[in-house]
């Protein structure tokens, strides 16, 4: 067992169970901040993004099936399908263009 | 506040728990993949998963193992990655009891995730915590096998299927943000604007040589400021 990455684990654990319990023990209070407030509402949209691309064009073994996954994502998931049915999409998106590429 | 009758609670969640955990199985899953192309073990994936549970934050750690960045940077991405559970926990807090105890509270503090708070928050006055256990209970078992299933069973796959599965998560992701971007023209912006950056940043020389958790880290918090100045929350909304 890796050590190192243990404690990587437990950090990430910690950091997160403090951000959830924190306000359900210490604070117990509606954030009132309107500038918290926003900033808390765009942070995941935000992150989700930058954490998306570029990384999607390389998680594959060429930047076009990951293109072509990106493109097929954003054009289900605008025409309002589901998580799942996205995330499939997707993934086809790769496999089928690699068969080709 | 119903003072008894905590075990049917409980059993209601579990009942009401088996819907979600099926979609957590599937995206555990594709984050089980993406821990094993980062080097984890199914043990330290699964732990991940059963300490964490949290898709986005999982991910964002992942990366930053994946670059060996320090011990503080895998800090500063979950706090980043997860920020948004600080509003659903001051959301939750009101729908708790004074007399709820402490020991339920922290319990409580482990389980939020954003399905498990949608049930919970939609239960009819105060909530008996039992029911929200409940519901961990069985999403956690979805969650914690279907990442350990997705780093076993992508050992044995073929490497076309790997490279395909790798973009279930960002499919995910996509899945989150667009609905609300195609809603709101700040969002829509603010997505644009973030997924150019976050380009321009990983190739511009200079920058491209922070590691890519700082990127996020940065990105996120001058984006989602700047936003929440032009365009803040209206007044008596959760929304812009």
């Amino acid at each position: 067992m890796n050590h190192n990455m243990i404690s990587y684990i437990l950090v990430m654990a910690a950091v997160t169970f403090v951000i959830r319990a924190l306000p359900l023990t210490l604070i117990r209070k509606p954030i009132k901040s309107r500038f918290l407030r926003s900033f808390l509402f765009y942070v995941p949209y935000v992150t989700l993004a930058v954490m998306t691309f570029p990384d999607i064009l390389h998680a594959t073994d060429s930047v076009w099936s990951g293109l072509l996954a990106l493109i097929a994502g954003v054009a289900l998931a605008w025409s309002g399908q589901g998580l799942f049915v996205v995330a499939v999409a997707s993934c086809l998106a790769v496999f089928i263009s690699e068969i080709f590429l | 506040m119903p003072v008894s009758g905590g075990r049917s609670w409980f059993l209601r969640g579990v009942r009401n728990g088996v819907s979600i955990m099926l979609g957590y199985l599937a995206v555990s899953f594709a984050l089980g993949i993406t821990a094993r192309n980062v080097g984890l073990t199914w043990f330290e994936a699964g732990l991940a998963s059963l300490l964490n549970n949290a898709s986005a934050g999982e991910y964002a750690g992942f990366k930053v193992i994946g670059e060996r960045s320090g011990l503080w940077e895998a800090a500063l991405m979950t706090l980043i990655a997860n920020a948004r559970y600080l509003l659903m926990s001051c959301a939750f807090s009101q729908k708790l009891s004074e007399d709820t105890p402490l020991s339920h509270r922290l319990l409580l503090g482990f389980t939020v995730t954003d399905e498990i708070f949608g049930c919970s928050m939609a239960v009819d006055g105060y909530l008996d915590p039992m029911y929200t256990f409940g519901l961990f209970v069985i999403a956690t078992t979805g969650w914690t096998g279907g990442t350990i299933l997705g780093v076993l069973v992508g050992n044995i796959l073929p490497h076309q299927l790997i490279s395909a599965l790798s973009v279930g998560l960002f499919g995910m992701f996509l899945a989150v943000i667009i609905p609300k971007a195609r809603q709101n023209r700040t969002v829509l912006v603010l997505v644009i604007l973030s997924m150019g950056l976050s380009w321009a940043c990983s190739v511009l020389p200079g920058i491209s040589s922070l590691s890519s958790g700082m990127r996020v880290i940065l990105l996120t918090v001058v984006l989602s400021a700047g936003a929440a100045l032009i365009r803040p929350v209206k007044e008596g909304s959760d929304e812009p």
